[in-house]
């Protein structure tokens, strides 16, 4: 397998962007060493208070933007922090999605249907709009974004691993499992869940940069990280005003909006395609079996 | 008896992941004019592939690799080499010259279309001229004897399609008509054809022995049992009174009483339509109740071929013999084939069987066994002989 | 509803090979399923090793019409259609069933050595080195060898893969073993190498058989009783070559001549059937085989036939049988 995730360009590149990512993100001190007695390092640091973003320059390498936050550093912990909300969220969404999802698919009846109705709730909502709704309650932080894209993302996740869940169990081999004496628990986790996990691990992979992406857009609307924390959504926002400049040179703050959405873009940019060739792999290679 | 089809020197390989495979290897191998000849092997023996090969159809990651199959058609004529044809000429014989049988009818039948319209779509595509002049005919006793208002207003369309019948009648692409069934409503006119060809659809299925034909066309594939829909197929098959019928494995994938319905049906049709049949099977009972000639394969290659008594009564190959001996008969001791079936990937050297055979011979590890000709029509690859 | 298995009643002698032979929809597969438990049956009852004192005793209560508790209670002692949790898990210790198609009943994902461990785990026989060893043992009594035990299924052969599911369900050292057409997806030289496996097993284990398959010369050559069944019931039982060589219900004789032997001499005379076999969840009314039956009167399509006797231990479910 890893042999054919490398063969393929565009796989390849969606492993190298997401190793630079990573990489990143573990020498986020070191890349951007936060000032001599910087208490907490997610704070972007500011060099003075003019409201007008500033261009790349010396010692500000993307240039700052509105509040005179350094660029540079807000994205570069920003990577941190999208790795935190990214994995954490897919995380807990998939355990919550894994555990409910079995329960339906594989006993089905009273327990299938209770769980179904509640997701049913859970996506009746538009996602952004109800993401939005529990940030304004729980007030807007990033756990807050963190539990509220919890909460909207799970749903799927638990239909899609009932559904194959649903199709593993008409298998002959947990028929054979169940006739051994073994116990549902068991055929659960050991025989049903390892043959129907992989195209939810493939959408979950996806989704970390969809993830991180609407966390962004939550940012970006004032709703999640708060002022100055180092986070790409909160970098866009403070953009928010300069994105057209005077009418003369429109593009004169560009650093400001472009430079952090370039890493939203990328990020998500990889994790896509790294989704994408996992599926490609898992599919042929069943199907060829 | 002169021959129908005769393949020579034919070898298929699989280019696959792990390796290449020989799925059949040099294979020489007749088809006489009416006859019914079944070829015999299990996994891996290539008997599937020799039928595939025989349309074309061989599935990728596979390949012809060389070899010729040379088809004597009278009607049209002297002899095609099958190998060397054309795309669309070979589709002008698939269906309408050669036909197959698949083992699985449910695969084979479209969920979406009715029986009537899948069989009536083998029609419309080899037997479009006869169905234009049926329809032509139709449709001219319609404007000599129409009288009325009704028929004064269909008169115009009824003209129109007149004359569009009898040019589909006489040309192989004629214009008109084609460029007229692309278009939405004007392709109605040539709806005539659809219903000639759905009675001859009918026909088809009384000749495979389908109760109530009429309606039985007008049902879906999923609202039949196995045995109907397999007879379906074979009428599909039959359709344009093919000279070559391939059957692969068609009647493992149905009821025992079901197959033997079955396996009359193709003593009736070798008896009636005088087509040749190529039955594979894995099924020696099978084989012995339907085939006038038996050949055995083994690992790509052919081990025996012979008259179906001879096959029996005075089986030649070790293999064929060890095989006889695997089928459980009441009342006779099973006896096994040590060993097991040769690696598709990394085949024996020399014969393939000489790992498993009893009465294996060094020359047998090194060079392959020609076929040798040890009796009427009996031919042998072993170097027993 | 569809009664896949309408009112049998059969029996199994410690020791025997029962065959139960018949077409798709016969029910012979769910009678099997339902034998080990992995079914529960409607109706009925299934004793596995009951002692014939409380069978009678059984019988009795029922038909003097007392729903006391003791009836009640014996039904749960002895009944293993009544079996729940932990009285079900000791019965899978002795009884299992292979399945008919070894591509589908083996975890894809499991290795080898995992998959025929299994039943020792779940059932904590044995643990450790004890287990490996147990694990090594069955490979080796099936004819496979330690050297794959990191291997997966899809790189095995349908017939190895068989004998790793004949491996497993005989890991708990069952006395029990039901085989759901076990040959039916392998060649023919295979097939005979898995028989003559089954054969050294059962002497070796001293096993007891239920062996379903809808070839019935493989039946005839290897069990040492028969049951027929069709839609759903048994029609005949008897011994192997006085099925073969007379049977008494239309059925059997028609399923006995429509079987291809490979032996061109036997082509003529067929006993051709006519029509389908009918869906069980539409069974014709009086006795299911009567709309292909040459033999059919007003009394078959009214009532249906039981078995009876009609020669030693040869049963009949037949008005006219033959």
């Amino acid at each position: 397998m890893a042999r054919q995730l490398v063969r393929n360009p565009l796989s390849l590149l969606g492993i190298i962007i997401v190793v630079v990512f990573v990489i990143i993100a573990t020498f986020a001190p070191l890349i951007a060493p936060p000032p001599e007695g910087h208490l907490n390092h997610y704070m972007i640091p500011r060099d003075g208070y003019s409201a007008t973003p500033q261009p790349p320059s010396e010692e500000h390498i993307f240039g700052t933007t509105q509040g005179q936050y350094d660029i540079f550093y807000g994205v570069i912990w920003g990577t941190r922090s999208a790795f935190q909300v990214g994995l954490i969220v897919i995380g807990i969404v998939l355990v919550i999605g894994i555990v409910l999802g079995s329960l339906a698919g594989y006993f089905g009846g009273f327990v299938d249907e209770v769980i179904m109705r509640i997701t049913d709730v859970f996506m009746a909502f538009p996602g952004l709009i109800l993401a939005m709704a529990i940030v304004a309650v729980l007030g807007p932080s990033l756990r807050s974004v963190m539990i509220a894209l919890t909460v909207v993302a799970w749903p799927s996740y638990a239909r899609l691993i009932r559904g194959d869940i649903l199709q593993v169990r008409e298998e002959d081999f947990i028929e054979a499992s169940r006739g051994l004496g073994a116990s549902s628990m068991r055929v659960i986790i050991r025989h049903a869940l390892p043959n129907a996990i992989y195209p939810t691990l493939v959408m979950a992979s996806l989704d970390i940069g969809a993830i991180v992406l609407a966390a962004a857009a939550l940012s970006f609307l004032g709703l999640g990280a708060p002022e100055g924390y180092a986070d790409w959504g909160q970098l866009t926002s403070f953009a928010r005003n300069w994105i057209v400049g005077p009418p003369l040179n429109p593009f004169k703050y560009w650093y400001a909006v472009t430079i952090p959405g370039l890493f939203i873009l990328f990020f998500v940019l990889g994790w896509n395609l790294l989704g994408d060739a996992f599926r490609d792999i898992l599919d042929p290679r069943l199907a060829r079996r | 008896m002169k021959d129908l089809v005769r393949i020579r020197d034919l070898s298929v390989r699989f280019y696959t992941y792990e390796g290449v495979v020989h799925a059949i290897d040099d294979l020489d191998l007749d088809i006489k004019q009416g006859e019914t000849l079944g070829i015999v092997g299990e996994t891996g023996s290539g008997k599937s592939m020799t039928a595939l090969a025989i349309l074309r159809l061989i599935p990728y990651p596979g390949k012809i690799e060389s070899g010729s199959i040379v088809f004597c058609d009278k009607d049209s004529g002297g002899e095609l080499e099958l190998l060397k044809l054309k795309e669309d000429r070979m589709r002008a014989i698939r269906g309408n010259k050669i036909s197959m049988v698949f083992q699985e009818p449910g695969a084979a039948l479209n969920p979406v279309f009715t029986i009537g319209d899948q069989i009536s779509e083998v029609f419309l595509l080899h037997r479009r001229q006869e169905l234009g002049r049926q329809a032509k005919q139709r449709v001219d006793s319609l404007l000599s004897d129409g009288n009325g208002l009704a028929a004064g207003l269909k008169r115009p369309f009824w003209l129109w399609q007149s004359r569009l019948y009898s040019k589909i009648a006489e040309g192989p692409h004629p214009l008109e008509p084609r460029f007229l069934s692309h278009l939405p409503l004007f392709r109605r006119l040539l709806w005539r054809l659809k219903d000639e060809a759905g009675l001859l659809t009918v026909d088809m299925l009384k000749d495979v022995e389908i109760p109530d034909a009429a309606r039985v066309a007008a049902h879906y594939p999923h609202e039949l049992s196995g045995g109907m829909k397999q007879r379906a197929v074979i009428a599909m098959a039959l359709a344009c009174s093919p000279k070559l019928l391939i059957a692969d494995e068609p009647t493992t994938s149905l009821d025992v009483t079901i197959q033997a319905q079955m396996l009359e049906l193709f003593r009736r049709i070798k008896a009636d339509k005088g087509a040749s049949v190529i039955f594979v099977t894995h099924n020696l009972g099978v084989a012995s109740e339907v085939c006038d000639r038996l050949a055995v394969m083994y690992a790509g290659r052919l081990c025996e071929v012979a008259n179906v008594e001879e096959i029996f009564l005075h089986p030649s190959h070790p293999y064929t013999k060890a095989l006889l001996n695997a089928v459980p008969i009441p009342g006779k001791e099973l006896q096994t084939i040590p060993g097991a079936l040769a690696d598709a990937l990394n085949p024996p050297s020399g014969c393939r069987f000489h790992p498993r055979c009893p009465s294996a011979m060094p020359m047998c590890q090194q060079e392959r066994p020609k076929l040798k000709e040890i009796g009427k029509d009996h031919m042998v690859a072993c170097y027993l002989f | 509803m569809v009664k896949a298995v309408d009112g049998v009643s059969l029996a199994v002698k410690r020791g025997q090979w029962l065959g139960l032979v018949g077409e798709s929809g016969c029910g012979k597969t769910t009678l099997a399923k339902t034998v080990v438990r992995l079914l529960k049956p409607t109706s009925g009852h299934i004793y596995f090793d009951v002692p014939d004192v409380v069978k009678a005793e059984i019988e009795a209560l029922e038909s003097a019409g007392n729903n006391s508790g003791k009836l009640t209670s014996l039904l749960k002692e002895n009944d293993l259609g009544t079996f729940s949790g932990a009285r079900v898990r000791l019965l899978r210790r002795r009884a299992q069933l292979v399945h008919q198609d070894p591509f589908t009943s083996l975890d894809p994902r499991m290795k080898l050595k995992d998959i025929v461990a299994e039943p020792l785990r779940i059932h904590r026989v044995l643990s450790g080195e004890a287990q490996k060893t147990a694990v090594k043992e069955l490979l080796g009594t099936v004819g496979l060898s330690a050297g794959q035990l990191g291997r997966y299924p899809h790189q095995f052969s349908g017939g190895q893969r068989q004998r790793i599911a004949i491996a497993r369900a005989l890991a708990t050292k069952p006395e029990f073993v039901a085989f759901d057409e076990p040959t039916s997806a392998l060649d023919v030289s295979v097939q005979a190498q898995i028989l003559n496996l089954l054969k050294d097993l059962k002497k070796e284990f001293g096993l007891t058989y239920l062996y379903i398959t809808h070839e019935l010369l493989i039946a005839e050559s290897v069990c040492d009783y028969i049951a027929v069944m069709y839609l759903g019931n048994v029609v005949e039982m008897g011994r192997p070559e006085e099925i073969f060589h007379t049977p008494h219900h239309p059925y059997s004789q028609s399923l006995v001549a429509a079987t291809p032997v490979p032996d061109p001499k036997r082509r003529v005379g067929r006993i051709l059937l006519p029509g389908e076999v009918p869906s069980p969840a539409n069974p014709p009314p009086g006795c299911t085989f009567h709309p292909r039956c040459s033999q059919a009167t007003n009394e078959c399509r009214e009532s249906e036939p039981e078995l009876k006797l009609v020669r030693n231990d040869h049963y009949v479910a037949c008005f006219h049988p033959l």
